[in-house]
Parts: C-alpha cells; sequence; structure tokens
C-alpha cells in the first residue's frame, strides 16, 4: 500500500476492574490506506468497539491505553499526542459515526446547532456561517427540507434521519477519515441499506477512508475492500473481501460465514459457533479460539499462533497454516476444552503463563 | 426543612428517557451485594444508645427534670462541675432535662414515624395491588395532599388546640406524614406485581389479601425501612421546630425543642440552653440519617423505588 | 404541553380548595370567634355588630359559602392581635416572605448546583466524599438552631450582620435610596443564607447524582468525539442535560422553604409570614394564623405550578409535544 493514512502498531487498550484486567484489545496491528474502506469484523466482547474507540482515545477511565501502543495519523502518534492537538483531530480529520443514533445526539440541542457546533470550533466560523454550513450537509446527506429539519430536536425525527444527522455532523470539516462504529445496527434493514449507499456515495464523493465497525458480514460484502476479523482482542484473519468470503482460513471467519442465513438455503436451524466469547479478563491460553474450535490439537492449546501469510494480502493466525491436513479432522470442540489450561483453577496460572509469554515474543 | 424525596411527573419521564443504556463497552461496575459497612455498625450502635440512654434517663440524670433546684442561687448558671450542662432561667439542671428529653424527642418521633408508615403502606398497598380507576383517584388525592407544606398544616391544627398533650401531637404528627410512604410502596407494588411468583401465586389460586400479606408486603417493605429511618430524623427536628414556635410538647415538658424554646428567649446571656439541645438534635439526626444512608446502599439501590428509573 | 398545563392547573386548585376548607373546619372547631377575646374596651354591642359583619353568627354551610367567597376575594377574617383585618396584616407581610425566599432560592440553588456539579465532575475523590460528609451533616442540623446560632456567632460576638429585623430601627428612614436597599440587604444576607445552606445541601445531592448519570451517557462522548474540551462537554452538553431534573426541585423546595420561612424570620424577626404567624400563634390569633396558613398554601400551589411550567419550556422534549 502506498503511504497509509492511519497506521496501528500493537494497540493495547486495558481496563482496570474489581475483576481484575480486562484486555480488551490486545496487540492489534493494521493500517487504512486513502480512500479505503476497510470493514473491522467480530461478535460483541471481540473488542472491535473498543480499537474504535481507541483510535481518538474516547476510552474512559477505567479503561487505558497501555504504553507500546502507536497510532500514526498524518505524520503524529495520536497515542501518546497532547490533549490539546488531539482536540484538533477529533471531529477534524477524524471523524465518528456511533451505533443509536438516538442517544448519540444531546436531546436538548436542536440537531442544526449540534452540526454547526463542529464548524465553529474547528473552522472558527461565525453562527451564520456555521448554520448555513450545517443545512448545506443536511442536503448532502439527503434529508428532506434541510432548513427546516434543522431545527428540530431529536426527537423529533425517525431513526433512519437522526443517522443522516450524525453522518453530517461526522463530514462537515471533511476529514481525511470516518470511523463507523455500527452504523446500522439500531436500524430498520430497509433504512439500513439506505445508510450504507449513503455512506458509499458520500466516499465516492469526497474521497475519504472509511473504518467501518460491525458484526454483520453480510453489511461488510457489499462495502468494504479489505476485511479485517477480530476475536479476543486480536486481528485473527485479514483479507480483500473477495477473497475472504471465497477463500476464508481462520476457522473463526469460516464460522461467521457459515451462520449466515442465506437465500435459497433450506434449513431448519441456523449453524452457530459453540461455545461463548470468553470473558476479557481471561483469555485462554494458546489460541484464544481454540476451545470453540472443530479443528484444534494439542499445539492449539499452548502455543499462542503469530498471523501467518496465507496469500497476497491474507494473513491467519491459525495453526492450520502449517499443518492444513488438519482440516480434515474436524471434532467436537469441547473435547479441546477439557483438556486445555482454559478454565477453573488452572486458568488462573494459564493466565499468568499466557502474559509471560507474550511479553517474551514483545 | 430537609430534601424532598419523591419525583414530580416531568422528573419520572426524563429518569425514563434519559437514562438509555449506553453502548460503550466497559468493564461493568461490581455488583452490589448486602454489604453491612462499618458505617452501618457504628450508626445502629449510636442509636442503640441514645435509645440506652432514653429508657434510663431515670437513673442516669442527675436530678429530677423538672426540679427548680433554687432559684435564687442556680438560676440560669452556665456550665459547671455541678451541672455539666449548666441551669435554666427556672434553675432546672440542663443535664437532666436533655437526657428526659431523649426519652421524649425520640419517643415521639418513632411512634409517628411508626404510624405514617403503617398508614402509608396500606394505602400504597390498596392503590397499588387494586390499580385502574381507584389507583388513579388515591393519587390524585395523594398528590393534592403532597402539594401542602407539612408544617402549614401542623401550625393550623395545633395552633388552635394548645397546648396539645404528647399523644394528640404524635397523631397528628403521624397523619401528616404518610403522603411520601405511600408513593414509594406503591412504586413498589407495581413493579412487583408484574413479576413472575405473583402471577403464579394467583395462578395456584390464592386470594388478593394473601397474596398482598405474604408475598407482595415482604418486598416491599424495604424502601418503608429506610424511608422510616430518614422520618425519624425529620420528625426529631420538626418536633423540636413546633416547640420552638410553642405548639410542641407543653410545658414543663422537657422535649429537646422546648428546651431550645426556653434558650431562645436571652440567647445572649444564656446560650447553652440552646446551644445543647441543638447538638444532641444534630448528633441523633446525623445518626439516623447515615443509618438509613447505610441501610439503603445494603438493601442494593437498584432495587428502591423513587427517582431511579426501571 | 397546553394538556399538561390544564392538568397542573386542575391540580393546583384542588389543594387551594383542600387548604383553604381544612382551615375554615379548624377554625369552626376553635373554641369562640375572634371578637369574644378580651378587648375590653369594645362593647358588647359593637362586637356583635362585628359578628354579624363578619358572619359568625349564621349556620355552619351558610358560613362555609361565605367563608369560600371571602378567601376568593381577599376577606381573610379579623385580627384581634394586631386589630387589623387579617388581609391587610399579609398584605404588608407575605412581600416580605416573598423578598426572603428568592433571595433563599436563588442562594440554595446557585451554591446547590455548583458543588453538585464539582461533586459529579470529581467522583471518588476526596473532596468529593468529604463533601457529601459535609452535606449529610447539614441535613440534620435544625435551621432554627442554624439560625439562632448563625445570630450568636456573625451579629452579636463578631458583629458582622445586623441582629435581626428587615432595616435598621432608627437610621432607616433618612438613608438615601442607595442606603435603604443596602441597609434591607445586610439584614436579608444572614437569614437568607440561613435557609439557602440546608436546602443547598439537598439540591447538590440531586445534582450530583443526576450529572453522574449523564455523563456517561453516548451524547457526552459524542461531544467529545467532536473535538470539544473537557469544561465545555461538562457544562454545556451535560450539565444541560443534568439540569433539568434539578429544575424539579424548585417545586419541590417550596413548601420546604415556606415551613422553614417561620422558624427562620421568627429568630431574625424578620417581618414576613412566618414572624406574624409565630405571634398569632401565641397571642391565640385564629383568624390571622389560619388567614397565613390559607395564604401560605397558595403561595406554594402557585410556586409549584409556575416551577412545573419552567420545567416545560426548558425541556424541549415536552415544550414540542
Amino acid at each position: 500500500m502506498a503511504d497509509p493514512l492511519l497506521t496501528i502498531e500493537k494497540l493495547r487498550t486495558y481496563f482496570y476492574g474489581e475483576s481484575g484486567v480486562a484486555r480488551a484489545v490486545d496487540g492489534v496491528t493494521f493500517s487504512v490506506g486513502a480512500g479505503e474502506t476497510v470493514g473491522l469484523v467480530g461478535e460483541s466482547g471481540s473488542g472491535k468497539s473498543v480499537t474504535a474507540l481507541s483510535v481518538l482515545r474516547l476510552v474512559r477511565p477505567p479503561g487505558r491505553l497501555e504504553p507500546g501502543s502507536r497510532i500514526v495519523f498524518e505524520g503524529r502518534d495520536l497515542a501518546t499526542l497532547g490533549e490539546r492537538e488531539l482536540r484538533t483531530v477529533r471531529g477534524a480529520r477524524i471523524a465518528m459515526v456511533f451505533q443509536e443514533p438516538m442517544t448519540a445526539l444531546n436531546p436538548v440541542f436542536t440537531v442544526g446547532e449540534q452540526i454547526a457546533e463542529v464548524v465553529r470550533i474547528h473552522a472558527k466560523a461565525s453562527r451564520h456561517d456555521a448554520w448555513q454550513r450545517a443545512v448545506e450537509m443536511l442536503h448532502v446527506v439527503g434529508m428532506p427540507s434541510p432548513a427546516e429539519r434543522a431545527k428540530e430536536y431529536p426527537h423529533q425525527l425517525s431513526g433512519g434521519m437522526r443517522q443522516r444527522v450524525v453522518i453530517a455532523m461526522a463530514l462537515v470539516m471533511n476529514p481525511a477519515l470516518v470511523i463507523a462504529d455500527e452504523p446500522t445496527t439500531a436500524l430498520d434493514v430497509t433504512i439500513q441499506a439506505q445508510i450504507l449507499e449513503l455512506l458509499q456515495e458520500l466516499q465516492r464523493r469526497f474521497g475519504m477512508s472509511i473504518l467501518l465497525i460491525t458484526h454483520d458480514l453480510g453489511v461488510v460484502a457489499e462495502t468494504v475492500s479489505r476485511v479485517l476479523v477480530m476475536y479476543g482482542g486480536e486481528i485473527v484473519e485479514e483479507a480483500p473481501v473477495k477473497t475472504l468470503f471465497a477463500e476464508a482460513h481462520h476457522p473463526y471467519t469460516e464460522g461467521l460465514l457459515a451462520a449466515m442465513p442465506r437465500l435459497g438455503e433450506s434449513r431448519e436451524r441456523l449453524r452457530t459457533i459453540p461455545g461463548t466469547v470468553p470473558p476479557p479478563t481471561r483469555w485462554p491460553n494458546g489460541c484464544r479460539f481454540h476451545d470453540r474450535c472443530p479443528y484444534a490439537w494439542e499445539r492449539c492449546t499452548s502455543e499462542h499462533p503469530p498471523l501467518y501469510q496465507i496469500g497476497d494480502g491474507h494473513v491467519s493466525r491459525c495453526h492450520l497454516a502449517e499443518e492444513p491436513a488438519r482440516r480434515n479432522q474436524p471434532h467436537d470442540p469441547f473435547i479441546m476444552r477439557e483438556t486445555s489450561a482454559g478454565g477453573g483453577r488452572d486458568g488462573v496460572r494459564g493466565a499468568r503463563e499466557n502474559t509471560a509469554e507474550r511479553s517474551a515474543r514483545s | 426543612m430537609p430534601s424532598p424525596t419523591h419525583v414530580s411527573e416531568p422528573a419520572d419521564r426524563l429518569a425514563t428517557s434519559v437514562v438509555a443504556p449506553s453502548t460503550a463497552p466497559v468493564v461493568s461496575a461490581p455488583a452490589r451485594r448486602a454489604r453491612l459497612t462499618g458505617t452501618f455498625w457504628w450508626s445502629l450502635a449510636l442509636i442503640g444508645l441514645l435509645c440506652l440512654v432514653a429508657v434510663f434517663a431515670t437513673q442516669l440524670a442527675p436530678y429530677p427534670p423538672n426540679a427548680q433546684l433554687d432559684i435564687v442561687a442556680l438560676k440560669s448558671q452556665p456550665p459547671s462541675a455541678a451541672h455539666p450542662l449548666g441551669t435554666d432561667q427556672y434553675s432546672r439542671d440542663l443535664l437532666s432535662r436533655m437526657l428526659f428529653g431523649a426519652r421524649i424527642s425520640l419517643s415521639v418521633a418513632m411512634l409517628a414515624v411508626l404510624l405514617s408508615a403503617t398508614v402509608g403502606t396500606a394505602y400504597g398497598l390498596v392503590a397499588g395491588y387494586v390499580g385502574g380507576r381507584v389507583d388513579a383517584v388515591m393519587m390524585r388525592l395523594l398528590d393534592a395532599c403532597l402539594a401542602i407544606p407539612r408544617v402549614l398544616l401542623l401550625v393550623a391544627v395545633l395552633a388552635l388546640w394548645s397546648p396539645v398533650p404528647l399523644p394528640a401531637l404524635i397523631l397528628v404528627i403521624g397523619l401528616t406524614g404518610w403522603f411520601e410512604v405511600s408513593r414509594l410502596v406503591r412504586a413498589e407494588v407495581l413493579s412487583v406485581t408484574q413479576r413472575e411468583y405473583i402471577v403464579a401465586a394467583r395462578a395456584l389460586g390464592a386470594s388478593g389479601p394473601r397474596i398482598i400479606w405474604r408475598h407482595v408486603l415482604p418486598n416491599v417493605l424495604n424502601p418503608v425501612i429506610v424511608a422510616a429511618a430518614l422520618g425519624v430524623g425529620n420528625i426529631i427536628i420538626l418536633e423540636a421546630g413546633l416547640s420552638y414556635l410553642g405548639i410542641g410538647a407543653r410545658a414543663p415538658t422537657a422535649s429537646w425543642g422546648s428546651i431550645f424554646f426556653d434558650g431562645s428567649d436571652a440567647f445572649q446571656a444564656t446560650w447553652w440552653i440552646a446551644l445543647f439541645p441543638g447538638l444532641a438534635i444534630i448528633v441523633t439526626v446525623l445518626a439516623f440519617n447515615v443509618f438509613a444512608s447505610a441501610l439503603r446502599d445494603a438493601l442494593d439501590p437498584h432495587q428502591l423505588a423513587g427517582d431511579r428509573a426501571r | 404541553m397546553r394538556r399538561y398545563l390544564a392538568a397542573r392547573l386542575l391540580q393546583s386548585l384542588i389543594v387551594v380548595v383542600l387548604v383553604t376548607t381544612i382551615s375554615f373546619f379548624l377554625i369552626r372547631l376553635a373554641p369562640g370567634d375572634p371578637f369574644s377575646f378580651t378587648d375590653f374596651t369594645m362593647s358588647s354591642a359593637a362586637r356583635e355588630q362585628l359578628r354579624v359583619e363578619y358572619g359568625y353568627n349564621q349556620p355552619a354551610p351558610q358560613q362555609f359559602i361565605r367563608f369560600l367567597g371571602n378567601v376568593a376575594h381577599g376577606r381573610l377574617g379579623y385580627s384581634h392581635s394586631m386589630q387589623r383585618n387579617v388581609g391587610t396584616v399579609l398584605a404588608e407581610a407575605v412581600p416580605r416572605t416573598l423578598l426572603l425566599m428568592s433571595a433563599a432560592l436563588f442562594a440554595a440553588f446557585a451554591l446547590g448546583i455548583a458543588v453538585g456539579a464539582l461533586q459529579a465532575v470529581g467522583r471518588g475523590s476526596w473532596l468529593d466524599r468529604a463533601t457529601s460528609a459535609v452535606l449529610l451533616l447539614f441535613y440534620s442540623i435544625p435551621d432554627f438552631w442554624l439560625a439562632l446560632m448563625a445570630l450568636l456567632a456573625l451579629a452579636y460576638w463578631i458583629p458582622i450582620f445586623p441582629s435581626g429585623g428587615m432595616m435598621d430601627p432608627v437610621l432607616h428612614d433618612y438613608m438615601s435610596l442607595g442606603g435603604r436597599i443596602r441597609d434591607v440587604l445586610a439584614h436579608l444576607a444572614l437569614p437568607a443564607l440561613t435557609l439557602a445552606l440546608l436546602s443547598a445541601a439537598g439540591i447538590a445531592r440531586y445534582q450530583r447524582a443526576a450529572l453522574l448519570d449523564v455523563l456517561p451517557l453516548d451524547f457526552v462522548r459524542t461531544a467529545r468525539a467532536k473535538g470539544l474540551g473537557e469544561r465545555t462537554v461538562v457544562m454545556k452538553h451535560a450539565l444541560r442535560n443534568a439540569l433539568l431534573p434539578v429544575i424539579t426541585l424548585l417545586g419541590l423546595s417550596l413548601p420546604a422553604l415556606v415551613g422553614g420561612a417561620f422558624f427562620v424570620e421568627k429568630v431574625f424577626a424578620w417581618p414576613g409570614m412566618g414572624y406574624v404567624a409565630a405571634n398569632a400563634i401565641s397571642a391565640r390569633d385564629y383568624d390571622l394564623v389560619t388567614g397565613t396558613v390559607i395564604v401560605g398554601g397558595i403561595m406554594v400551589a402557585l410556586g409549584s405550578l409556575l416551577a412545573d411550567l419552567l420545567y416545560a419550556l426548558a425541556d424541549p422534549r415536552l415544550r414540542t409535544r
């Protein structure tokens, strides 16, 4: 890739609570190029939302970015940037679109005012100019009667319209990167399609990069060029979108793809990935997916896999890269759980071993 | 007088609409279990101590509370070795009066609160359980009653009949204080009756009153107990205030309020007569307030009705 | 919103009627009437005439109707201790109480909101916890005692403030306008602060909780993501929302303030409603007492109506319904 716009290196975001340290994001590295749309996919508990929040350092105590994390953007490391300088980036160079449009907007200010505010603080514009710009932006995002709508309050608008407002707010200063955290999850299916189309159209028009966070592979298939799959606070697979759907390597990705209901398929039960996402305070030893993986063997319970190169721009964090034959011997995932050090008393010891292993590696 | 605890309609709506679940993924706050902290115990101990003092006032007091010891020599004496809290303008020993005052103030407060809690709980139970039109009417009436300042009502009633015998005083104070409790109880009842074990009990054929008594009431009592503890503190202050206005416990009965009343006449010269009852009230009310606070925390704040969203 | 206002208006009316009715029954039940009292300079014929004029010789239901009519017209009876109509007495006293209460309300809210907000922002710090402890202490202090101690400490022992009353008894009329205003303000300071302090404790507690509820909400995060400074985020975005529940306290603290006014006015001899009522109680002046109660009830009902109206205007969600 030509000089990437955003480079994240070894990002770790930990939460310090009474029940221990939650390693929500545990060593994530990836880049986003200029004008690119990248999808970050995972279930809840995978760490994808925290990753998104970490870029702009929006994670509040008891969470924090661990030392050693680097977030390089336009020549500066956002992880260590001063507060005042960081504020010039937020909303102006990198903007965020959040999941719940109702709660993301302040109920006591008009939507026009909330968009205009961004312009006023970053461009030092007058009230009048900022308001004009806000109305303009509402028009761009496809809001009917923008001048009237701008004077309304969030509760007077529908979910789809509110999300358009949030998008307008994000794009009004023409940022280089937009991070969209589950922008359509809280919306009706038909509105979802509209919003996704809007995002694509805006990207064609303004040329910004988009980092799209979602749990929905269907959304990803249509909108992004490259996909990152997260599990257990790490990236477990990265590939161009077509490759991912055609030749997914990591068993977790396989599971996600298999779980998608498809038109024309006659199934009585949806396929699921057995087991549940482990708590971030106790990631399993070795490969974090091993207790849910149908292919896992002894190596997986003790040796934490690195990202193996699978193909062009395609990496996967799975030992199957070195022993592909094992893919022909699937079994019940829970056999591995009983023999692994993932639960009970062993879990504590295992966690400590895991930390030692990780610090040895880095 | 100390804080209003009920929330009017607009605030109710705000509470339920603004407190929406956040999507920020953070490790959740530590679960609150019933924790009887140190605060709980020492405040309870202090309350116990005060009650003991009240009960054993006769044994503890060096002099009878209303005895005028020596109207010439011992009138209005500042604190000294013989009279640690001084004497008042009738040469009565202040320490003894204060000890007996504890008896009056505490018993008035506790009995009045008991009355308020009982009436309020009954009203709230009926309104909450029966529901429908009856509930609506009862609540409108309650809102109207809540809007009347308690002090005004008490002044109106007591001024006309003063001096009022103690039981009547307790009755009047108790009957003007049950509104808040019934609101709390009704809210709790509404929440509890939606839970499954009530439906199950009904399905098993249990009758209305039985359900109320055995299933609803025990669960509903939590906020009542907390409110009662707070209420005792409020009433001690209220009774003292009424005595200060001259319509509380009648002379020569020594309640902390009437002692203060005596002391407010020439308070520049005899400041101790006004100071000590106030201090006693502060300590007592503080103990009850801290206790109520610790009790509320221990009983899991998310279960208590009032200004928390459901 | 119109429907909401109409409902509130009706409720206020019911409250006023309730208070009036209760007062009426209490007066009827009291022994004697205002004119059987000790003013021996009045001949019994004159007394009888006054009785007829004020309607005390008629049967009870008729008296009630007449009473309601009188109240509606502001004729609240006759005060024998002050030798004037109750209405006249109160017409003088009520504005003074209003002055005191307004000052106290303003101080209480300014102080309470500031302290509560600061506590919420510094949540968990030792200052937060210490403040909570101090506030809890304040809850437990009787207002009349605090008033007396304040008077002792700051007017007698250390004569900073005047020792009671509303104006200097000797010099007030000779002062310039500015001087007179300053005089009243000096006399207002201590009673208003005393009344305010205890309400402020409750308001601070409520404001702290309200702001703590708002700070973790999504739109606060959005405000930060837009690049706003932390102070703007808290004061403009968070507090605007957290103030709403506190506004409801305006209406709710009125009953407490009116009640407190009784005691504080008596201690400071501030010649308002409470002071008048306190004296009326000692003098067994029932008509004046009940007149005060009725007027007090009306004040509270009106005040909380205004407060609810203010709330409805402040919350855009209610305004645009």
